[in-house]
């Protein structure tokens, strides 16, 4: 019995710290386009200590360096980082956290997190990965920050080309699973990419985003009760 | 101006994220709020992968990211782990830029 639970613990200790490395090229991804966008060195790691959530910091650079208002920029960020609340109403119960601990905890209910503890197969399993997976995600993503914020002026052209194809991919990535696993969700992100597509020529930087998402996520939620 | 959307878009992902730890799951019971918070950031990832692809402000472009954004489609139904699916879209990208 404690051999096997030996293994798990290895085995989501190393998946968990695999998760943390992987995230490291999108870090220095973002560093790069927060940068490019016009944010300084400074604020730029202050986005990846503070919001730790990529898309939504993707999102918020995205429309600040498109010209978009703040506000816009803001909301859109928010509309995105809204799913990590859905993960924390999963995770609330198994975590089992109050207080001090919850609000430090609450940083790292994300993607990754959630993913890497919803796998695990037993409670005391679900709160190692989200613990290791949470530190060497936040350990990992602020140092790639750095290390692309600190690097982007020093990238040539074919560098900020591959860069720019990175961040849309890095997005398709992220709503990928949900593509594979329901027909709802792809109907939803086919009318959510047409739309913002739509509205791109007449509305701000930004605000197509916002519009799509309101537009296609809620009305189909409607539509479908 | 830029500091002020840094904080107050953190301080508002932050409290997102508590706001799920600390909230009762009975509301995940209600049909409305789940449908909404599972569908939203579907259409709006999607959104956000046509505008960073196909956009410069407000024109639509076809340039070398939707052949990056091509590139990641065919690894992402190969299976293809994220880090690969993102040096695959920018090595594409980048290559595509300097032929054409």
């Amino acid at each position: 019995m404690s051999e096997s639970a030996e293994g798990w613990r290895r085995r989501t200790t190393r998946d968990s710290l695999g998760v943390g490395l992987a995230v490291g090229l999108y870090g220095a991804a973002f560093g790069a386009a927060a940068t490019a966008s016009g944010l300084s060195v400074l604020q730029t790691c202050t986005l990846s200590l503070l919001m730790f959530t990529g898309a939504s910091q993707f999102a918020l650079v995205g429309v600040l360096g498109a010209g978009g208002a703040p506000v816009a920029a803001v909301a859109s960020a928010m509309m995105l980082g809204a799913r990590n609340t859905l993960y924390g109403l999963r995770l609330a119960s198994p975590l089992g956290l109050r207080g001090l601990r919850r609000a430090v905890a609450a940083q790292a209910v994300i993607d990754e997190t959630t993913a890497m503890a919803l796998a695990a197969p037993n409670t005391a399993a679900l709160r190692l990965a989200f613990t290791v997976t949470g530190s060497s995600l936040f350990v990992g993503w602020n140092l790639s920050t750095l290390a692309g914020a600190l690097g982007s002026g020093l990238l040539g052209e074919s560098a900020q080309v591959a860069l720019d194809a990175v961040v849309p991919a890095a997005f398709l990535a992220l709503v990928w699973p949900r593509l594979r696993h329901s027909s709802t969700d792809r109907a939803v992100a086919a009318g959510g990419a047409l739309v913002a597509l739509a509205l791109t020529p007449v509305v701000p930087p930004g605000v197509q985003v916002i519009l799509a998402a309101a537009a296609v996520g809620l009305g189909f939620g409607r539509w479908r009760r | 101006m830029i500091w002020t959307v840094v904080l107050a878009g953190s301080l508002g992902c932050y409290l997102l994220k508590y706001a799920g730890l600390a909230a009762s799951p009975a509301i995940l019971e209600r049909p409305a709020v789940r449908r909404a918070v599972e569908l939203v950031p579907a259409a709006m990832l999607a959104a956000l992968v046509v505008v960073q692809a196909f956009t410069d402000r407000q024109a639509l472009v076809l340039d070398a990211r939707a052949a990056g954004l091509a590139a990641a489609v065919v690894a992402l139904l190969l299976r293809a782990p994220f880090l690969v699916v993102l040096l695959v879209a920018g090595g594409v990208a980048a290559l595509v830029h300097a032929l054409a």
